[in-house]
């Protein structure tokens, strides 16, 4: 069986969360007191630079780089932010760490604080997570009464400490610019970078903004050493990846990975297989804005730069699985649906562009397209990802492009020959009596609810497909399989 | 919860937490005693962790069986939650999914009292750091 | 300052460091398209939302497009601006920006001078590949302006103006991704929200967005009807700037043309808004001076600073924003509203006609004087002071629409007895001259003596807040200016702070004054062009004979025959006005 490893949820289900003994316990609050007592900032930098660590937020932007930097900016308040808004759909890998282990991400922040010379911190959470809210702020009451946070941590005269701030479910306010912009009370959209929140961001402060996962891997960083680290892992992704397994496989659910796990031991080894021992299709990584991995990439290890290369992303760690009755025009049609909600509407290419995907999928799942409108899909979709402003827009393409890649066939088939294989586009379903099965009892013609069947008793039945609205009520009535779908 | 003052003070209170912690799971020692660990995530409370918790601790103490009953964050098998952890000292851990009041009563009267196996439980396909 | 090198479409550019490449472009005579991207320079308004993505160029070893506007230069970049990666995307851009826009062109108010349509038209933008569902949002009229955001582009200058410059938040981005739109909170009509009607919205919005309300067909009526007596007057930034319109140079004055084209418009009697600021002068004047010797004396009562009240803009702002303080702005009303009365109740009477026969019509570089004067306060019995106002640009439209010829128009002179004015009135047009025509003549009536230098240059320029000290004889005056309401709300926030050190405050709404204001010829961003309309303000004011508004003999007659003198009884009752509370009452309302 293929191991995963457990590094960010290495205390999920097995310390009561809402103890902070539990956490103690597991070596809870040692980074930090070594860090105070024994390190150096810049030491600890050094030490997440060696590790190779980079920020699971989605980006994958080093983290000790993204420390150092602020920590150079000079100013006289600067800020950390961790950013717990979590707005991928099917996404829970971040709420699994706050509800499970709370403690490990106030302890990274707190050493981040001592890193980049902040002395505040803030947990931008979505509104959504009560429990996990609940739990933070439980551990953030226990830490602070034994001196772990606030004022003179552990008597050593550093002072920090961490206020929570609320978002309200928006998609892009994930995105740290405009998560910062929200905590200011402005328009939650995104602004041009740079300048990036290391040097200018919450107040025109020099803010710190890591992901949930990503603080989660620093204490034990500390402790075990970078070299422990980065022995895990591909060579320029280090450390492990939590997934949060969904879609059409046996064992849904979290699992957290070294880098360079390949997928088929993910779906197969970890996951349990498809569903009802159905083939295996694709798998959707980095959330709505992700690109779909296929059979050809089943063996391609996954890190960071092998997922940007197959046209796709890590993302923050949704992994949806498609099998065999999965459309993908229709697949791709579902996530720019998502994106169109989602977008800001700050810049014209992801506000009017992705409308525009979207409005052509909707035309050829209809069976309306034509070979020029996949044409256009392409076009579209790739300057809408080099001219967006923010990384919403800049990969919100990313379904429609990587499925016109893998999945060409279907596109044709749904533009030329009006079909849809995978009999998910409703608009290019024919319901069909088969002649020599049905007796003419019928049923069907009783059971529709808009009168597109006629024939008469013990006669063969005939839908007129002008009237016929594609519920499905026939096939799902008649007893002798006389109706199928073309 | 006393203050801190000191870096030692944090390290000598986890060396006792520890040692604690190991003589629970020991046979042979005083301290020694059932572990049961419920997932009370978001996920495992939306499938019925939340009844499944009650129950372990109101009949394990109810059926006279000295045992520790924690709540736990996810431990990832968001597919067959709700799931609990029981360890029974000296022994490795199992998990079991699909808890139901009933398969909890099957777990306290065959598994930890009888030291039957029972079907149900999950392989533990992970490492920990 | 550190240089940077870099390479823009092949030619070696070297530019200080933290220059976009927009501008460092520029340098080299590249000229990147952009749309969202708006500057007044040296006047401290920018907006850089890196919105539109027109601007977009490629930088090598970047994997997407960067927007120059947006994008700093660094050493040894590389940058193209036109390949045809480049092109692609630019057009593909524009035309998704095309494909959410009503294709109005030929109804729209903003046709040959829309931003949109130039660029649509530079790109050579044929057909629109990308049709689709179009955005649509509720018409919204108030009285100056009319919001029509379906041509909404969002490139937020409205919201930069409305906000980041004149503090006023009427204006902000609203809803999310395809319906997102720039509109007063909860997309209320902008006549209940704080607007001011200042019309910087308006002068900035590249389309046809925002707009004044149109009052030229009201005004064709009452020429064309023979039992109205139609007088028109002028203010005075509005001849420094209509000859743009017809391709004049910014910064020509064409007053004489255009008195004559009014003429040729019909109008009965075209008299000058300047004749009316001499006489606020003489009112507000007369104000300062009496509150001024009044507090030397000692007297608690009265409070200083002294504000001006001059701009209709600026009174909706502090009614809104700082009603506890209606009582520190002069209560003389602004020229325009001077004006109806003298003209309905002084010269109507001279001519022996009834006042609802006479209409006045104002030509203004503002919009916020077509909500001045619907006021109930300036209406007598329902008819208003002054019934229409037009803009700089809708005068403009009238001309052109007459077949006039206004180059070939000759020179000629106001009709008399309201359109006589001195220098003073002129420089009212700029910011700094309603305080420096309102010390001309002070400084005389407080010291008795001849002022010998009348150009206070220290009162002018272009600088956001401007302070200077004058000496009425031994006894210092300190005057403060600003313009655009961002700038004035600091010396009120001082004001209220108990923290100012002014006698008086000039405040305009406009950046640049009247000149700047959002009913003038548009500027595109040019700051060049207000600056020129500034100059010919005071050029217009050396010229004259007459540069002290109380040396005006017409002046000095009206008073003799019909006003008794300043701040007299009749004065008060036509010239003066009060303000009042609009903090919470219009939000109530719906
Ligand atoms: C549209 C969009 C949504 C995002 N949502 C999230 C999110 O929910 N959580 C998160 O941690 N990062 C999110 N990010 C990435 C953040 O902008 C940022 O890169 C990250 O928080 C940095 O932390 P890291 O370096 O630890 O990954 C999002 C980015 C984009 C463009
Ligand atoms: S890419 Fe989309 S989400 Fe990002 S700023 Fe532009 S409109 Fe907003
Ligand atoms: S705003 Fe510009 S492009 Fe739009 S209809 Fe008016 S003139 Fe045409
Ligand atoms: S007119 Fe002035 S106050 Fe009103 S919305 Fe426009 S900029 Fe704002
Ligand atoms: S209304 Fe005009 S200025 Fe305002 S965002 Fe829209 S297009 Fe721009
Ligand atoms: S500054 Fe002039 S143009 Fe602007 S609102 Fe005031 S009076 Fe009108
Ligand atoms: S002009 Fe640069 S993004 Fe609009």
């Amino acid at each position: 069986m293929a191991k995963q490893i457990r590094i960010a949820l290495r205390n999920c289900g097995v310390i009561d969360p809402e103890r902070i003994e539990d956490y103690i316990a597991r070596d809870g609050y040692m980074a930090l007191a070594s860090v105070l007592t024994d390190l150096s900032p810049e030491a600890v930098i050094e030490i997440l630079k060696k590790s190779g660590l980079r920020g699971r937020g989605g980006g994958g932007f080093p983290a000790g780089i993204k420390w150092e930097i602020t920590r150079n900016v000079v100013a006289d308040q600067k800020y950390v932010v961790c950013n717990a808004d979590e707005g991928d759909p099917g996404a829970f890998m971040d709420r699994s760490i706050l509800e499970g282990d709370p403690h490990v991400v106030l302890e990274a922040m707190t050493i981040n604080g001592y890193c980049t010379g902040a002395s505040r911190g803030l947990i931008y959470i979505r509104a959504e997570y009560p429990l996990a809210v609940e739990r933070l702020k439980t551990a953030m009451g226990q830490s602070r009464s034994m001196g772990l946070l606030g004022e003179n941590i552990l008597g050593t005269g550093f002072n920090f400490d961490i206020d929570i701030r609320y978002g309200a479910g928006a998609f892009v306010c994930g995105e740290e610019t405009a998560l910062i912009h929200s905590m200011e009370g402005l328009r939650g959209e995104p602004t041009v970078k740079p300048p990036f929140p290391s040097v200018e961001g919450y107040l025109k402060k020099p803010t710190n903004v890591n992901n949930v996962e990503t603080f989660a891997n620093i204490p034990i960083i500390i402790n075990k050493g970078w070299k422990w680290f980065s022995s895990i892992g591909t060579e320029k992704s280090k450390g492990t990846k939590v997934f949060a397994l969904a879609g059409k496989i046996n064992n849904v659910g979290l699992i957290e990975v070294p880098m360079g796990t390949t997928l088929r031991e993910v779906i197969y080894e970890i996951g349990g297989g498809i569903q009802y021992g159905k083939a295996f299709k694709a798998a959707q990584t980095g959330g709505p804005s992700g690109g779909c991995l296929t059979v050809k990439h089943l063996d391609t290890p996954i890190d960071y730069d092998n997922l940007i290369a197959a046209g796709s992303m890590m993302g923050s760690g949704g992994l949806i699985v498609m099998d065999e009755d999965d459309c993908m025009v229709a697949i791709a049609k579902f996530y720019l649906e998502f994106t169109v909600e989602e977008s800001c509407g700050k810049c014209s290419p992801c506000r009017i562009g992705n409308k525009r995907l979207f409005e052509l999928l909707e035309k050829i799942t209809q069976g309306n397209g034509t070979m020029d409108d996949i044409d256009k899909l392409r076009n579209l979709g790739t300057v809408i990802k080099e001219t967006s402003l923010c990384g919403l827009g800049q990969s919100s393409p990313n379904p429609v492009l990587s499925t016109i890649d893998n999945f060409p066939e279907e596109y044709h088939e749904h533009v030329t020959g009006k079909k849809c294989r995978s009999k998910v586009c409703k608009s290019l379903m024919q319901y069909l009596v088969v002649a020599d099965k049905c007796i003419g009892c019928t049923l069907c013609a009783r059971n529709c609810p808009v009168d597109a069947i006629s024939g008469e008793r013990k006669q063969v039945h005939f839908i007129d497909q002008s009237k016929c609205i594609k519920c499905g009520a026939c096939m799902d009535k008649c007893k002798f399989n006389a109706i199928i779908i073309n | 919860m006393a203050k801190l003052e000191t870096a030692n003070a944090l390290m000598e209170l986890r060396e006792a937490l520890k040692e604690k912690g190991a003589a629970l799971s020991q046979a042979n020692s005083p301290l020694s005693t059932i572990q049961v660990k419920v997932t009370m995530a978001t996920c495992g409370i939306a499938s019925g962790s939340k009844p499944v918790f009650e129950f372990m601790k109101d009949e394990l103490s109810k059926r006279n069986i000295p045992a520790k009953v924690t709540q736990v964050g996810c431990m990832g098998f968001c597919y067959a939650e709700p799931t609990i952890e029981i360890t029974i000292p000296g022994k490795s851990p199992v998990i079991f999914g699909y808890v139901n009041l009933k398969k909890a009563d099957e777990i306290i009267e065959h598994f930890i009292r009888k030291g039957e196996e029972i079907e149900g439980s999950i392989q533990i396909n992970y490492e920990t750091a | 300052m550190n240089m940077v090198k870099l390479i823009i479409d092949g030619k070696h550019v070297e530019v200080p460091e933290n220059t976009t490449l927009l501008k460092a472009a520029k340098t080299v005579g590249i000229d990147i398209p952009t749309l969202c991207y708006f500057e007044l320079k040296d006047m401290n308004i920018e907006n850089r939302p890196g919105g539109c993505r027109v601007c977009v160029v490629e930088v090598r070893g970047r994997r997407n497009l960067a927007p120059a506007c947006n994008t700093m230069v660094a050493e040894g970049m590389e940058v193209f601006t036109h390949n045809i990666r480049v092109l692609n995307a630019r057009r593909t851009v524009l035309e998704l920006i095309l494909s959410d826009h009503p294709a109005e062109c030929l109804t729209c108010s903003k046709n040959g001078n829309c931003e949109l349509q130039s660029m649509a038209q530079q790109l050579g933008v044929r057909e629109i590949p990308y049709a689709g569902e179009q955005s649509k949002y509720r018409k919204d009229t108030s009285p100056a302006i009319i919001r029509d955001v379906d041509k909404c582009i969002m490139c937020r200058r409205c919201e930069m103006m409305c906000n980041d410059v004149q503090t006023v938040g009427a204006l902000s981005a609203v809803n999310r991704g395809f319906m997102a739109v720039v509109a007063p909170a909860f997309e209320m009509n902008l006549e209940k929200s704080t607007c001011t009607y200042c019309g910087q919205c308006v002068s900035v919005c590249p389309t046809g967005a925002l707009t004044e309300v149109d009052h030229s067909r009201n005004v064709i009526n009452s020429l064309a009807d023979p039992a109205k007596t139609v007088v028109v007057q002028t203010a005075p930034a509005v001849r420094a700037a209509l000859g743009e319109e017809f391709g004049l140079e910014p910064g020509t004055l064409v007053t004489g043309k255009m008195v004559a084209a009014l003429r040729r418009l019909g109008f009965d009697y075209v008299f000058d808004t300047d004749f009316a600021a001499d006489l606020t002068i003489m009112e507000e004047g007369s104000e300062l001076l009496d509150r001024l010797t009044r507090y030397l004396k000692g007297d608690k009562e009265v409070k200083l600073p002294i504000l001006t009240s001059c701009c209709p803009g600026w009174v909706n702002f502090f009614e809104h924003n700082f009603p506890e303080m209606l009582d520190i702005p002069s209560t003389a009303k602004s020229p325009q509203q001077m004006f109806g009365p003298v003209a309905k109740e002084y010269f109507a009477k001279k001519l022996g006609i009834d006042r609802k026969n006479m209409i006045v019509v104002s030509i203004m570089p503002c919009l916020a004087k077509k909500y001045e004067c619907q006021r109930e306060e300036f209406k007598v019995n329902g008819d208003p002071d002054v019934n229409y106002s037009l803009s700089t640009r809708e005068l403009a439209h009238l001309i052109k629409q007459s077949n006039i010829d206004f180059n070939a128009l000759p020179e000629e002179d106001f009709d008399n007895p309201l359109g006589a004015s001195t220098g003073a009135a002129v420089i009212f047009g700029a910011t700094g001259g309603v305080i420096e025509a309102a010390c001309r003549t002070a400084y005389e009536l407080y010291t008795g003596k001849k002022l010998e230098k009348v150009d206070f240059t220290e009162l002018r320029g272009l600088e956001n807040i401007r302070h200077a000290t004058l000496d009425f004889d031994g006894l210092p005056i300190n005057i403060g200016i600003a313009h655009g309401l961002g700038n004035a709300r600091k010396l009120l926030e001082d004001i209220r702070a108990g923290k100012s050190q002014f006698h008086a405050i000039e405040i305009m709404a406009c950046p640049g004054g009247c000149i700047g204001g959002g009913g003038q010829p548009y500027h595109h961003g040019n700051s060049e062009i207000i600056k020129q309309r500034s100059a010919a303000i005071y050029r217009e004011d050396s010229g004259k004979p007459i540069r002290k508004s109380h040396e005006n003999p017409f002046i000095q007659e009206l008073y003799r025959e019909f006003l008794g003198k300043p701040l007299g009884e009749k004065s008060h009752h036509l010239l003066h006005t009060h303000y009042f509370d609009k903090s919470v009452g219009d939000f109530i309302e719906e």
